[in-house]
């Protein structure tokens, strides 16, 4: 491939391609995602590859392996384009019949459909399935359509148009001029507006500048920049290179966790094909601008996630953050102006540019514009990664989207923004989505995590692990956020474990609000989050743990029991077989009990008890009752009657 | 302990970061990667190769997670206890996988069957609680099937 060197050439080799692949030729497209591949969608590749040589199809359909598609509750995904055909939860013996009934006969496979589990209704296309039909998935949409590690794919798409329109089309204080009337604010946690770092940045006084992807998601339960960077590594790539043109800057890091080994394959193969085409490197589609991109692997440090930290790290240093009275778009690594973003954010720039900052700016809240990705985990029914305007209210995240509860059971709280975050309560659930709602509620947008609760979860030890968390991750570096996280910690494993005494609450506040007030960086600043929005809506939990000795979830260990109901014991031996302890006796037709001082409460028995006979109970806050007398055991079975 | 530390595979690791800066950090990763751990001979050499204090060197080896200063076992086990896993039960999983190795998250076994660590989310949160076993995801976990995942590593 000769390198691309204008505008008209990025134009004619589109075309070219267009022309050459023809869009009635059917694609077999299956998800790659980290979370399909654990459910092994490679081994559905290669089940594909094989079977369409068997029947000697390799010219009449193509085999795409794309990145996320975001529903991972159905993972493996299949979807057959141009139809747009959905298959869910795909296993390698699907694939003969996909390919002899959908590929060959266009017909359907009625039972690799998904079914909605209230309706019963069966959805053909992927637009049709309610949890995609209800999002807006401007940034996150293109990940199902590509392959990453082919660019042309992305070129295909209208890839790279955005930046040649920045080069040839506009000047850099235009670009600058055009990001910040987007209204884009940073979608890494703390949600600045970006083009007011980028002019900060363009103005600063050196010569050499920086440009920096954040993509070392560290919160808990949040993948979606993995999820972009690994599915759609050009459009981060044409996001920094149009930023780096505005600032005025001619290298670039990404940083990105060695915990992510797809991502950081993927993202070296796109830098290497960019600079192929000549979208990177020098005199960039012959405009005269030079740019080019290092990678940098970060060794696993929530803090390292921290601008300043992350900086440090990049110079190849323990990655603590600094006091921030210099603003790193001054003084950031080398002590040169950098303008650090995280990867979405930098994925929002080319929509940016090729559509306008007004028509960006119609999507969205009154302080906040556009669309966020959020990954809707933990006790929901349809997990995955989920992409509306902002604004859209948590209720619909949760029910139109995420289809609910599972198992029927009831809605506690949502927890967003990872571990500076904080709870929501379901008095709350109709609230927007936008940074500033979340911080009003007392909690935050982070990076976009969004954990649902059940009545099964437990809000004082949900604080208590996230200030595990944060204990384990703080630096130590700044006393404040040393001490006190170490000491809000004490006070909640006290309380879930039994030990709670009145003041804790009030205590808590008060360390929970110096941390605040006196933490060097944004990890110890908002550690008070998970504790005060916990105390603030589930004061009643924090109570009973502490006056009644009692964990209303059933949850913390030392505040329950488990309990064999005798009159619902059948005696079928289950829990008696699978107890690690030994702590459970009885035998056939011998009602179980359970040896309260040998139990580790490790809950197996509760699992195990076959869910028709649901023996097994928890117990907080009561004592446990007797078991009956040894003699009273015995399980007496009705004859069954002859017939006669 | 003695290990055996090359020089040579050390220099050539170094050799491929010829002048870039700040590589400290991708450096250590990348022996980490050869030896599955980073032994004392081989942070010395990094030290004089790249010209910057033993003492430094050792405070990253020993900020970061992915560095480990002590060898590590034959099989990797990661128990997940992101926030997703978490509320779906994972602390119960890795109690579980602690009493059935008999050590706790951190350790090696003494045989240097196994290693456990605790993660904080490995991005497949359809799947929890999930536990990774060399690389290979266990999903949708209860603590009664633990065991029975474990054996197929001895």
């Amino acid at each position: 491939m000769a390198q691309l060197k204008s505008s008209a050439e990025l134009e004619a080799f589109r075309e070219a391609i267009l022309n050459k692949k023809g869009t009635e030729r059917p694609c077999i497209t299956i998800c790659s995602g980290t979370g399909c591949r654990a459910y092994a969608s490679e081994t559905v590749s290669t089940a594909f590859e094989e079977e369409i040589k068997k029947q000697g199809l390799e010219d009449t359909v193509d085999v795409k392996t794309t990145g996320c598609h975001g529903f991972c509750e159905k993972g493996p995904l299949v979807v057959i384009l141009p139809g747009e055909i959905c298959y869910v939860q795909v296993k390698p013996t699907d694939v003969v019949q996909i390919i002899s009934q959908t590929i060959v006969e266009s017909k359907i496979v009625d039972h690799l459909l998904y079914t909605d589990p209230v309706t019963g209704e069966k959805a053909v296309h992927e637009s049709e399935i309610p949890f995609y039909k209800n999002q807006a998935r401007l940034v996150f949409g293109n990940n199902s359509k590509i392959d990453p590690t082919n660019i042309d794919d992305y070129i295909v798409l209208g890839g790279y148009s955005a930046l040649s329109k920045a080069l040839f089309k506009m000047a850099p204080e235009e670009i600058i001029k055009e990001v910040k009337n987007s209204g884009l604010r940073g979608r890494g946690g703390g949600g600045f507006p970006t083009g007011r770092k980028w002019e900060e940045c363009r103005y600063a006084p050196r010569d050499i500048k920086y440009v920096i992807v954040n993509a070392d998601e560290g919160d808990p339960g949040a993948y979606m920049d993995r999820s972009l960077l690994e599915g759609n590594p050009h459009s981060v790539l044409e996001g920094l290179i149009i930023g780096a043109y505005a600032i005025g800057s001619h290298v670039g890091y990404i940083y990105v966790r060695e915990e992510y080994p797809l991502a950081v394959e993927n993202v070296f193969i796109a830098i290497n094909q960019a600079e192929e085409y000549g979208f990177l490197g020098k005199d960039i589609l012959g405009s005269g601008f030079d740019f080019t991109i290092k990678v940098h692997r970060g060794a696993g440090a929530f803090v390292s996630g921290e601008s300043s930290a992350l900086m440090t790290a990049l110079e190849g240093r323990v990655g603590e953050p600094r006091p921030k009275y210099i603003h790193t778009v001054i003084s950031g690594i080398w002590d040169k102006p950098s303008t650090l973003n995280n990867v979405e954010t930098w994925a929002n720039v080319p929509l940016i540019i090729n559509n306008g900052a007004d028509w960006y700016a119609s999507i969205g809240t009154e302080s906040s514009k556009g669309t966020k990705i959020f990954s809707l985990v933990g006790k929901v029914n349809n997990t995955g990664l989920v992409e509306v305007p902002m604004g859209t209210s948590l209720r619909d995240i949760i029910y139109n989207i995420g289809g609910g509860i599972p198992e029927g059971k009831k809605f506690k709280a949502v927890q967003t923004g990872g571990p500076s975050g904080g709870c929501i309560p379901e008095s709350l659930i109709d609230s927007p989505v936008d940074f500033d709602e979340l911080s009003a509620l007392g909690s935050m947008m982070g990076s976009g995590g969004m954990i649902v609760m059940d009545e099964d979860t437990c809000m004082v030890d949900t604080a208590r692990y996230f200030l595990d968390f944060l204990a384990d991750e703080s630096c130590g570096k700044c006393t404040p956020c040393r001490e006190g996280i170490d000491q809000m910690l004490t006070i909640l494993t006290h309380i879930t474990e039994g030990e709670g005494q009145d003041g804790d609450i009030e205590l808590l506040e008060e360390i929970a609000e110096v941390t605040r007030d006196a933490s060097l960086c944004a990890l110890g600043q908002t550690a008070a989050n998970p504790v005060l929005s916990t105390i603030r809506y589930f004061r009643d939990e924090y109570e009973a743990h502490i006056t009644e000795k009692r964990c209303p979830a059933g949850v913390c260990k030392a505040l329950i029991s488990y309990y064999i109901q005798p009159d619902k014991c059948k005696a079928c031996l289950i829990c008696l077989k699978n107890c690690p302890s030994g702590a459970i006796t009885g035998g056939k037709k011998q009602i179980h009990v359970i040896d309260q001082g040998k139990c580790i409460k490790c809950g197996i028995c509760f699992d195990v008890c076959p869910k028709r006979f649901s023996a097994v109970e928890k117990i907080s806050g009561r004592p446990v009752p007797l078991p009956p007398p040894i003699e009273a055991r015995t399980i007496r079975e009705r004859k069954p009657r002859r017939k006669h | 302990m003695v290990s055996q530390i090359d020089p040579v595979a050390i220099d050539t690791i170094i050799d491929r970061y010829q002048g870039e800066e700040g590589i400290l950090i991708q450096v250590l990763l990348d022996v980490q990667h050869e030896y599955n751990w980073l032994p004392q001979e081989a942070l010395k050499r990094i030290s004089d190769r790249l010209g910057i204090a033993f003492s430094e060197v050792y405070r990253v080896a020993s900020f970061y997670k992915a560095m480990s200063l002590t060898p590590r076992g034959y099989h990797l086990i990661r128990v997940c206890l992101g926030t997703a896993c978490h509320v779906r039960g994972a602390p119960r999983i890795l109690d579980k996988v602690e009493r059935a190795i008999n050590i706790k998250a951190g350790e090696t076994t003494q045989d240097m069957k196994f290693s456990l660590e605790r993660v904080n989310c490995l991005g497949c949160c359809a799947l929890g609680p999930v536990m990774v076993v060399d690389g290979e995801a266990h999903g949708n976990l209860v603590p009664a099937k633990v065991e029975e995942i474990l054996n197929e590593y001895y």
